[in-house]
């Protein structure tokens, strides 16, 4: 776990991380078709060079606050087996190695979806980084 | 080159491949026989060959072929060694085979030269041990490997190992599919080992010139399904970016660009049908198997059936033709094991012993149309009726209610066609509900229609392809939709002005007067909860065809037409039912594709008629979706409810009382240009007699009427009711026997006790009233006539939900 390396992001404020092997590419926020009907955490469809993308809102995803009418955010795609798919965030931060000694449980006192989502909480110089399991992160349904 | 059948030029392209594979296999095989594996993959080869050209009728190579196979199973057995000769005999045989292929392909035959030196070496190499031969006599029996060993004991002692060699000679039963060839072969580095061979057994040579022009096998190429795909989609890609550079070069306006990307367009586009045209394939492919099929299956039923196709040549995507080969097989196989009687009950039934079973393609409207008729025994309604009864897919009322059709169209429904009893009784059923699920999955639809003992005649639509469709491109609340022209019947813009008048709205349910008819319609923004939309511009209602069935869906704007390429959407929302897919527009934005069937089902629209059948595949209770009806809720004078279907509602009018006149004892109104006869409800209904009286207190000049018109047999008639309440959409449960004249049932709706009219006898009492006052009329109309599906007032057989 500690050997890997995360590319971290904002949401609401909370730092979070990916496994850096699982992150495609970085985009500015796109045109996003939202899909009505669709379940709330789905951000929208973004246009990934002809390739119609999934965009998850992680605000949404986490519980969190809604984020401020025209924030500029911005778009972590992510691998996974049913191709790529967007992670909606407030904005991406460094690529960050925490060392083993560094990983710590989750406390106890952390609860709903975040918990669900995180696998680990890491000491990093910018602060406490939660680590979040890419497949649980873009999963549509099946949250509390 | 002549004419070639095309199961013959299938046959040529296969044969040349595997030809090529095999001078590499024999090849390979010479170098290091060690590679004993090599040697069944041989002779499936030439088996594969032996087979069809046999079927194909080139009995010359057939024989051919048939001698080296003989040779080939003993090599592969292990009973004769594979010595040099035999492989250059072997060899021979490929390019012998060759020149009749090529013979073939030019004259249609497999030529004249019999190539009797040829095979009788092989068959003297496949029964004799150590070869006599006198350009293999120098060579002395290898020593090595048992086959060796049993070939020279029957050299020494023929009589006695004769028969285990014959015993694994017999057995090529073993047939197995077709080795699928790589598509580019090294033929080169075969000639020089097909010479050696030349010089020990030379075939005679060809007795035909060698064809000229590129032979069958040079002039096609196989390519990967998957490297269409590919191409498909790059092209789909490229189309999108001919859009997003037109619409920059409109707006940049600069003249040799626009002509440059005037250029590229037609190109595209030209390119884009070529590509299309590569995944095309005539339908007759995957007919090709159905004359045997229906062959087997006549001798293993005892029937007597012609096979009879036409449109063989209709070219469809290769996609849908792969999803729609196993629903047709079903079909035929249940239109002759089932639906063709044995040939001693035609006789009885007047008709000639041999079935007829016709199996024709055809473009329509876009679309790819498949029909398979035959004239077999047909399939009795009633008992397809009583069997959905007894299945508890229906309710007695129901099913009474039902049309032929729709009941016949029954036998899609899962949970109907599964039992064998079904099978028996009505001549069709295991698995068509299986086969209705593959053809829908595709976009495709089935639809049955069959006459007690003059046959039945199945139809199915399936789209030309999937990939790239013309679609409509509507807004909506500040979204782009695409919806598939396919679906599309017609546009209706209404005028703001006109908005309010054109869009009734009895309660929830809002209907649009469409050439006399009401048109249930839904708005595209409260569907999808986006909301009210804005009518300032007026609307703009899309008119689509679900199944059957029509409804009109309202959208702000119609935006134009375009080329749109389907892109999957994940299963979470595919499963909202509401989208077929999503497209990239011309702008670079994505744009949802609507599922016209979904819409209308997510809608509550389609839950009545035979669009009911047509869409609900993914229904899990179809008893459920069958009992829900749309009616037509009004009050009656004494406080209770009436309801009536509205399928059977033409219009909904409210009419000033001063337009209501009299004509004899009939109340009547001056209505589009004719005289429509009124009957108030209230006084049919309220006196419980057969033989209402008709003069009645006078409507205040400046009361306001609501009549239901409604239509039958070609007559209109308005029944003036008191109150218009509401349309409901709702299961027919708790029935009860009706308890006066006029009245269906009584059933519970949105929780009241509801008395469901009996429109017929309503009309009816126009003419009771005619006779009563001794006007001679038309015979009174009996309940449940043609043109009404409600059935006469049930009696005993009601039951409660």
């Amino acid at each position: 776990m500690a050997e890997h390396a995360f590319v971290t992001f904002h949401v609401d404020g909370l730092l979070l991380g990916i496994d850096v092997m699982r992150v495609q590419e970085v985009l500015h926020a796109s045109r996003n078709t939202r899909v009505p009907l669709a379940p709330p955490v789905l951000g929208g469809l973004i246009n990934l060079r002809g390739e119609i993308v999934v965009a998850v809102d992680m605000r949404r995803q986490l519980g969190l606050t809604e984020a401020p009418s025209g924030a500029h955010r911005m778009n972590l795609v992510v691998r996974t087996s049913d191709g790529p798919v967007s992670l909606i965030v407030d904005d991406i931060g460094e690529v960050v190695q925490p060392e083993q000694g560094e990983a710590e449980r989750l406390p106890e006192t952390l609860r709903g979806p975040i918990r669900d989502l995180a696998t680990g909480i890491f000491k990093v110089p910018a602060g406490l980084l939660l680590a979040l399991d890419v497949d649980r992160a873009v999963r549509l349904v099946g949250h509390a | 080159m002549e004419e070639v059948d095309e199961t013959v030029t299938e046959f040529l392209v296969e044969s040349y491949e595997n030809l090529d594979k095999l001078d590499r296999d024999f090849v390979a095989f010479e170098e290091d026989s060690s590679r004993q594996g090599l040697l069944p993959s041989i002779f499936r080869t030439i088996h594969t060959i032996k087979g069809t050209c046999g079927f194909l009728g080139f009995s010359r190579l057939e024989a051919l072929s048939h001698a080296g196979e003989t040779l080939l199973g003993r090599l592969r057995d292990g009973t004769l060694p594979a010595t040099p000769e035999r492989i250059t005999a072997l060899l021979a045989m490929v390019d012998a085979i060759r020149g009749m292929l090529h013979s073939i392909e030019s004259t249609g035959t497999d030529g004249q030269d019999i190539h009797g030196p040829l095979t009788a070496e092989l068959d003297r190499l496949a029964t004799l041990g150590p070869p006599e031969g006198p350009g293999a006599a120098p060579v002395a029996p290898p020593a090595a490997g048992p086959g060796s060993t049993a070939a020279a004991a029957e050299a020494v002692a023929p009589a006695v190992v004769s028969a285990p060699v014959a015993a694994p000679v017999a057995t090529p039963a073993v047939v197995s599919a077709p080795v699928a060839a790589p598509v580019a072969t090294p033929a080169v580095v075969v000639a020089p080992v097909a010479l050696v061979a030349a010089a020990t057994v030379r075939p005679p040579e060809p007795a035909h010139p060698e064809p000229s022009g590129p032979s069958v096998a040079e002039s096609s190429v196989r390519v990967d399904v998957a490297l269409l795909a590919q191409l498909m989609n790059l092209v789909g890609e490229l189309v999108l970016t001919r859009n997003q550079l037109l619409q920059h070069t409109h707006s940049s306006g600069e003249l040799g660009l626009g002509a440059t990307t005037q250029r590229l367009n037609l190109i595209t586009t030209e390119l884009q049908e070529a590509v299309m045209r590569t995944r095309m394939h005539t339908i007759g492919s995957v007919w090709a198997k159905f004359p045997r099929l229906v062959r087997d299956l006549c001798s293993a039923c005892g029937k007597q059936v012609r096979l009879e196709v036409s449109g063989q040549d209709t070219e469809v995507d290769r996609t849908l033709l792969d999803a729609i080969k196993d629903p047709l097989t079903h079909i035929i196989r249940n239109s002759v094991d089932h639906g063709i009687e044995a040939p001693e009950r035609r006789l009885a039934a007047g008709k000639p012993a041999e079935g007829r079973l016709s199996l024709s393609a055809f473009h329509e409207s876009g679309q790819v149309i498949v029909e398979i008729v035959d004239d077999g025994g047909g399939i009795s309604v009633e008992r397809v009726r009583n069997k959905a009864i007894e299945r508890g897919l229906l309710t007695v009322e129901a099913a009474a209610r039902m049309e032929d059709r729709d009941v016949l169209n029954l036998i899609f429904v899962p949970g109907f066609s599964t039992a064998e009893a079904v099978t028996s009784v009505s001549g069709r059923g295991v698995g068509m509900d299986v086969v209705r699920t593959n053809i829908e999955r595709v976009g495709g639809s089935i639809g049955l229609d069959s006459r007690v003992g003059e046959g039945t005649r199945i139809r199915i639509r399936i789209p030309l392809t999937l990939a790239i469709v013309p679609a409509l491109m509507v807004w909506c609340n500040g979204d782009r939709f695409a919806i598939p022209q396919v679906n599309l019947v017609e546009l209706v813009h209404i005028q703001p002005q006109d908005v309010a008048r054109s869009l009734e709205r009895i309660h929830d349910a809002p209907v649009y007067r469409r050439r006399g008819r009401l048109l249930p319609i839904l708005s595209l923004g409260e569907a999808l909860g986006l909301g009210e939309m804005d009518t300032q511009a007026g609307v703009n209602l899309v008119v689509l065809q679900a199944g059957d069935s029509q409804f009109g869906v309202l959208v702000e704007r119609v935006a134009d037409t375009a080329e749109i390429v389907v892109k999957p959407l994940g299963r979470v929302l595919k499963e909202l039912g509401v989208y077929a897919g999503a497209t990239i527009l011309g702008d670079g934005g994505v744009a949802l594709i609507l599922d016209v069937m979904g819409l209308a089902q997510h809608a509550r629209l389609l839950a009545e008629g035979r669009s009911r059948f047509q869409g609900e595949a993914q229904a899990p209770a179809p008893a459920v979706a069958v009992d829900v009806v749309r009616m037509l809720i009004v009050d009656g004078n004494d406080g209770s409810r009436i309801a009536m279907r509205l399928d059977h509602v033409d219009r909904l009018e409210i009419f000033p009382a001063r337009i209501i006149e009299r004509a004899g004892t009939v109340e009547v109104a001056q209505y589009r240009g004719a005289i429509l006869p009124l009957i108030r409800l209230s006084n049919v209904l309220v006196e419980h007699r057969l033989v209402p009286r008709f003069v009645r207190n006078k409507y205040e000049d400046s009361q306001r009427v609501p009549v239901v018109v409604h239509t039958v047999d070609g007559r209109t008639v308005g029944i003036v009711v008191d109150r218009m309440h509401d349309i409901i959409e709702e299961r027919l449960v708790n029935l009860r026997p009706a308890s006066r004249p006029g009245v269906l049932f009584s059933a519970v709706l949105c929780g009241r006790v509801t008395e469901v009219l009996d429109l017929d006898w309503v009309v009816g009492s126009l003419d009771r009233e005619s006779r009563a006052t001794s006007t001679p009329r038309r015979a009174t109309r009996v309940s449940g006539a043609a043109g009404i599906s409600f059935p006469s007032r049930p009696t005993g057989e009601v039951h409660d939900g």
